[in-house]
């Protein structure tokens, strides 16, 4: 089952570049249509699971491990538990989403969707895989689709923000590969197994411990991002199309949470419990910087960005809350919440840029007497992205305050809710700016509402935002066992 | 119906569902719909108060989990006490008070169905907070009012002042929620639920440190500081008066505002634990109550007065409240009408000042402007605005027997024991008075200051009177269930022990005499002119300056506060651009440096290495063939050369002085030198060569 989440959007890909270049609609359409059955596979491996695994702490859906390089030990082996299957579920999700969003891609059509589809496949790998091996592989094969994507259908300043995207997350990936390495060897048998070396891990001598666990932080810190490897981010956002955006806010950065979640937390909790202080700190530094910074922005784009490295600052600081189970929760429900509320956001500002091909927060203003649906939308969206209750966003940062205050230094957590203030004005800011005032009739007059298609890419994740924040019991138990297990795992 | 209380918050909740999908373009059946909607949940209320009453006030409480952490629990619950039931009333009267007058004010207005959904979302939001049983839950609904508020501040959004004022509003007080929030965090941390009866108990048998205790109580009562306009965090609530009257009526003057008062009613239990806490609240509510009545004392305004009275009276019950858990909590047995004189006042305030508001929106419909210094002389041209204003004009200056003069001889009772307070209470209250009177005389009495406004003026329609008489009636009357003896207020609202009320005639003769002081000051200087308030004015310039300009509060706050973090934040961007990206392009930078310098070591180097012993051998190979070039004699002179070495060789002495280096180096000179001879003869040949040829 879980294979073929990886294999469909594969196989989906080589359909696509069968197709002749010139049918766009045909291969749009395709591309959506083959998008479908993930995003309905991974929706039914979530119920399964709800159902009949959530009790356990287990991996469910396990598939190998077969011998795939028995030299090496290098095995296929794929399972899902309560930290991945959410994420799945967001994958199949965005992706569908973005691929509806890219029908305004008017350029190598084609090539787009075919990179689109792969990028797919390569996000579900890494949720999915228990190998080292076949992790590191997802984890590139993701960067080669997203280097073009950004690379040739992106903005002005397209090739550098690619490059800096490419090389930066490689750079991170290198440090990576050494650490797997070093733990290839240290275990007896030499073993690329996640879960064998989960085991083992922690029976590493403290320095190699710690070194391990930093070269892993290096690389998922940069794919988070953690400040202050973030300036990759804003850059990447900006030049990228929307649905790339959207793509990328919803969860390439995830990949950096969950790589912690699934890898360094539960391999190394004798450093984790090292550097827990340390960690939390950069989580507050982002929450504040990431704020101020978003308050000085004048691309509606940067903008939202920014919020990003705050919002992943709340996940950061959880996760120095390591013995939490609270905290812990309230970040996979940030990581899934800023997954829908961002990613939201990016497919609002495509939908206005679309139109009036400008970002500049400053040239617009009133867009609410002319555009009453869309301000709705985006207020809406503004309103969970500065943790509103009632929506997801509230949720997870409250969970995170409450465990990680009893879990860390309080005063620090106490400046982490300085975040909440300077969240709401700087998304205040930027509503005013936009809808709010005179309406500029000779310059926006020609702006057209909200078209259905667009509306079909928001309202999903409308929906999901409200029942996450009405009722988080269901995602709460689907991931409670399995986070309980993790926190008793961190405390060896 | 207690069992079914949650539907009074949720009948108006599916009214703004319904509005907003279905009846946006259906104006009448939008407001018709949010009417009865609110009328619904104020016949349920009743219903609740009436069933409430017959418990004696003993609490309900039901509720369902919609999360389990370990150890703590996240729910949605409903608590029902005389405190929720009287609340209710509070809010769904005033609430259908201004659906109905909103049908008349806002008649004209292109977003009228809009409107009505906000205020059934308002509802929703208000009712959802006072029904609570819980902190985590009674903060979802204190944002959610936030929100509501901020929508219909700015509901006039293209002004650029409305939409300033909705996000200073919503910004403002969400400075105050964070330290709630910390306050919540430390209940979770503390006492591990949420619940009230849960906390209590922790609280009660001492679980909680003392210390512990005290910042909880003070960080829970930021969230009253910000959402109820106490000091500092006032600056709001009169920008806020850029909302449409109806929304400074409902929200902004009688219920919303009025919640901060209600958290701290409701946790209560907490300061009674902390008594240093409570002081904090008591000196807050009394900054506040004084700097907001003197600012009111010169504002022009008319809804800008009000609101500063509104602000001022809040802190009164503020002050009240913290008076009483100062004294309960620092003697156990200790008789403070604190508790009782705040949620008094509360309920009282709401209805005269919803009617002053409405009042207030009813003059501004006729005259078109908001400054009382254009209006006057109006009692003639609407009967029932100015009779109902005036009336509880005296409600709020506390003149016998209406609704303020009860609730306010509470408060002043409230201060018993503690000098300061009783006697700037006073000073309140007689600037209180004063204020009010100026405000009416000034509006309703004397000539009309602006004649052509005063000719447009009219009566409101009925849909906007009518509300003023039912709201009238109960400014004169609220009052009367609290009429000492009766026990009626004291007893049910309180869920302590129930604080026994007698008539303190030494207060209500001082308050009497202190307020009708302020009345007859008002009704000389603006009525008889007697004294002329220009003259007072320019004898008092400084003080009147900084009066008029709100103590400055607003230029301090955006000096101190506003202006450096914005600055702070351009900083951190040129910073994040700068330093942050700077190193990672510089570590760019440096790679691209370094691979130039290696491309040309490669070059020159590496590459000029090997290409150069190439260019060597062949030059060396080109100059070697020279020598051959086939000349005997030239041969000859060689193995002369040779034979001169070898014979040199046979010199032992010769042999050791010339060591290797220099021997080849002689060996190369010779060989270039002859190569060079042989060059010579080559060209000189050459040339001879093509002479021939010629």
């Amino acid at each position: 089952m879980l294979s073929s989440l990886i294999f469909i959007p594969l196989a989906g890909m080589l359909l696509v570049m069968m197709l002749p270049k010139n049918a766009k609609w045909a291969i749009r359409w395709t591309s959506v249509a083959v998008s479908i059955p993930p995003l309905v596979i991974s929706f039914w491996l979530t119920w399964q699971f709800f159902v009949n695994h959530a009790s356990s702490a287990a991996m469910a859906f396990v598939e190998g491990p077969y011998d795939w390089i028995p030299l090496l030990n290098v095995q296929y082996y794929l399972g899902a538990d309560g930290i991945s299957i959410p994420l799945l579920a967001l994958t199949g999700l965005l992706s569908t989403i973005s691929l509806l969003a890219s029908f305004g891609i008017d350029k190598r059509v084609k090539e787009y969707f075919a990179f689109f589809l792969l990028l797919e496949a390569g996000m579900m790998g890494v949720f999915v895989a228990l190998d080292f091996f076949l992790f590191y592989i997802f984890w590139e094969v993701m960067l080669v689709p997203m280097y073009f994507l950004i690379g040739v259908w992106g903005g002005p300043r397209k090739e550098y923000a690619a490059i800096k995207f490419f090389l930066y997350t490689l750079f991170g990936s290198i440090f990576m590969l050494v650490s797997i390495l070093i733990l290839y060897f240290t275990a007896e048998p030499h073993t690329l197994n996640m879960m064998e070396l989960i085991q083992s891990g922690s029976t590493l001598p403290h320095t190699l411990q710690l070194v391990c666990f930093a070269f892993f932080f290096i690389a998922f810190a940069i794919k988070v991002p953690v400040w202050p490897f973030h300036t990759w981010l804003p850059d990447a956002h900006v030049e990228a199309p929307t649905a790339v955006s959207v793509i990328l806010a919803g969860v390439l950065l995830k990949m950096g949470t969950y790589g912690m979640l699934r890898i360094s937390w539960p391999m190394f909790p004798e450093a984790v419990r090292y550097f827990s202080f340390w960690i939390a700190l950069l989580g507050v530094i982002a929450i504040i910087y990431g704020a101020l910074v978003s308050m000085a922005q004048k691309d509606l784009k940067k903008l939202v960005a920014y919020s990003s490295v705050s919002h992943m600052g709340y996940c950061m600081l959880a996760l120095g809350a390591v013995t939490s189970v609270q905290a812990i929760t309230g970040c996979m429900f940030q990581m899934i919440s800023h997954g829908l509320i961002t990613g939201a956001l990016f497919l609002l500002v495509g939908v206005l840029y679309d139109r009036a091909h400008t970002r500049e927060i400053a040239v617009f203003g009133g867009l609410g007497s002319k555009l009453p649906v869309y301000s709705g939308i985006m207020v809406f969206f503004s309103m969970a992205s500065l943790g509103l209750p009632g929506m997801s966003g509230f949720v997870s940062e409250f969970m995170i305050f409450v465990g990680s205050f009893a879990a860390l230094n309080k005063v620090m957590v106490g400046i982490a809710v300085l975040g909440v203030v300077l969240g709401a004005a700087y998304m205040l800011r930027m509503v005013q700016n936009v809808f709010l005032g005179e309406f500029n009739l000779s310059k926006w007059g020609g702006l057209t509402e909200i078209n259905f298609r667009e509306l079909v890419t928001v309202v999903p994740l409308m929906v999901f935002t409200l029942w996450i924040g009405l009722y988080p019991k269901p995602l709460n138990e689907l991931m409670q066992a399995t986070l309980e297990h993790l926190v008793t795992l961190m405390a060896r | 119906m207690s069992n079914y209380a949650y539907l009074i918050a949720l009948v108006p909740l599916l009214s703004f569902v319904m509005i907003v999908f279905f009846l946006r373009w259906k104006e009448k059946l939008a407001a018709g719909w949010s009417i009865a909607s609110i009328l619904a949940s104020w016949t349920m209320s009743l219903i609740v108060l009436i069933e409430t009453l017959g418990r004696h006030g003993e609490p309900l409480e039901y509720f369902f989990y919609l999360t389990t952490f370990k150890g703590i629990n996240f729910e949605i619950g409903i608590l029902i006490d005389g405190l929720t039931a009287v609340m209710l009333m509070v809010v769904t009267t005033v609430a259908s008070c201004v659906h109905i007058y909103s049908l008349g004010y806002m008649k004209d207005d292109p977003r009228f169905s809009r409107f009505f959904s906000y205020l059934s979302l308002f509802c929703f939001s208000m009712l959802g907070l006072v029904l609570a049983n819980n902190f985590f839950m009674i903060f979802i609904f204190w944002e959610l009012v936030g929100l509501t508020s901020y929508l219909l501040i700015g509901f006039w959004f293209e002004k650029k002042s409305a939409a300033d004022a909705g996000k200073k509003a919503f910004i403002t007080t969400r400075i105050g929620d964070l330290g709630f929030i910390v306050g919540l965090m430390m209940v979770g941390a503390y006492a591990g639920t949420f619940n009230y009866g849960g906390v209590f108990e922790k609280v009660a048998s001492g679980q909680i440190p003392t210390a512990v205790l005290t910042v909880m109580a003070a960080f829970i009562f930021c969230g009253a500081i910000g959402k109820s306009a106490q000091f500092p965090l006032h600056v709001w609530l009169p920008d806020a008066m850029e909302g449409p009257t109806p929304v400074s009526a409902l929200i902004h003057a009688a219920t919303m505002v009025a919640a901060g008062v209600y958290l701290v009613a409701r946790s209560m239990n907490l300061y009674v634990g902390a008594p240093e806490a409570a002081m904090i609240v008591a000196v807050i509510g009394l900054v506040t109550s004084f700097i907001a009545a003197s600012i009111g004392l010169v504002q022009n305004d008319i809804k800008r007065i009000l609101a500063y009275s509104t602000v001022s009276q809040l802190g009164y019950m503020i002050m009240a409240l913290g008076l009483y858990g100062y004294d309960v909590g620092m003697d156990p047995h200790a008789h403070s009408a604190g508790f009782y004189a705040g949620t008094f006042h509360l309920m009282t305030h709401a209805f005269f000042k919803g009617l002053l508001f409405l009042g207030a929106g009813s003059v501004i419909h006729a005259v078109h402007t908001n400054d009382i210094q254009d209006m006057g002389g109006l009692l003639g041209k609407m009967k029932i605005t100015s009779v109902t204003f005036i009336l509880a004009s005296l409600s709020i200056a506390g003149i016998f027997p209406l609704a303020g003069f009860w609730s306010k001889d509470e408060i002043v009772a409230a201060t018993h024991g503690h000098p300061i307070f009783n006697i700037f209470t006073l000073i309140i209250a007689f600037m209180t008075a004063f204020y009010m009177f100026r405000l009416c005389f000034l509006t309703f009495f004397g000539k009309p200051r602006d004649q052509h406004r005063y000719e447009h003026a009219h009566e409101s329609p009925r849909s906007m009177s009518w509300p003023l008489a039912f709201l009238g009636f109960l400014a004169v009357s609220a009052g009367w269930v609290g009429i000492p003896t009766l026990h009626g207020f004291s007893s049910f609202v309180f869920f302590g022990e129930p604080y026994h009320t007698s008539f303190h005639w030494d207060v209500m003769i001082i308050s009497t005499i202190v307020a009708v002081a302020g009345i007859v000051l008002a009704y000389l200087i603006y009525y008889k002119k007697s004294i002329s308030a220009d003259m007072l004015a320019e004898k008092f310039r400084p003080i009147h300056t900084f009066l008029y300009n709100k103590w400055y509060f607003d230029e301090l706050y955006s000096f101190v506060i506003i202006n450096p973090i914005l600055a702070l934040g351009r900083f951190l961007w040129t910073f994040d651009a700068r330093i942050v990206d700077g190193l990672v392009n510089g570590a760019a930078w440096l790679t691209i440096v370094w691979a130039d310098i290696k491309w040309w070591f490669d070059k020159w180097i590496v590459d000029g290495a090997v290409n150069g012993a190439g260019w060597i051998v062949s030059q060396g190979s080109g100059l070697l063939r020279l020598i051959q070039n086939g000349a005997v004699q030239f041969y000859a002179l060689f193995v002369l050369g040779g034979l001169l070495v070898l014979i040199a060789f046979k010199y032992e002495d010769v042999y050791v002085s010339l060591e290797w280096p220099w021997l080849s180096a002689i060996i190369i000179v010779a060989l270039g030198l002859l190569s060079l001879v042989a060059k010579r003869t080559a060209s000189r040949e050459a040339a001879a060569e093509t002479e021939t040829e010629k």
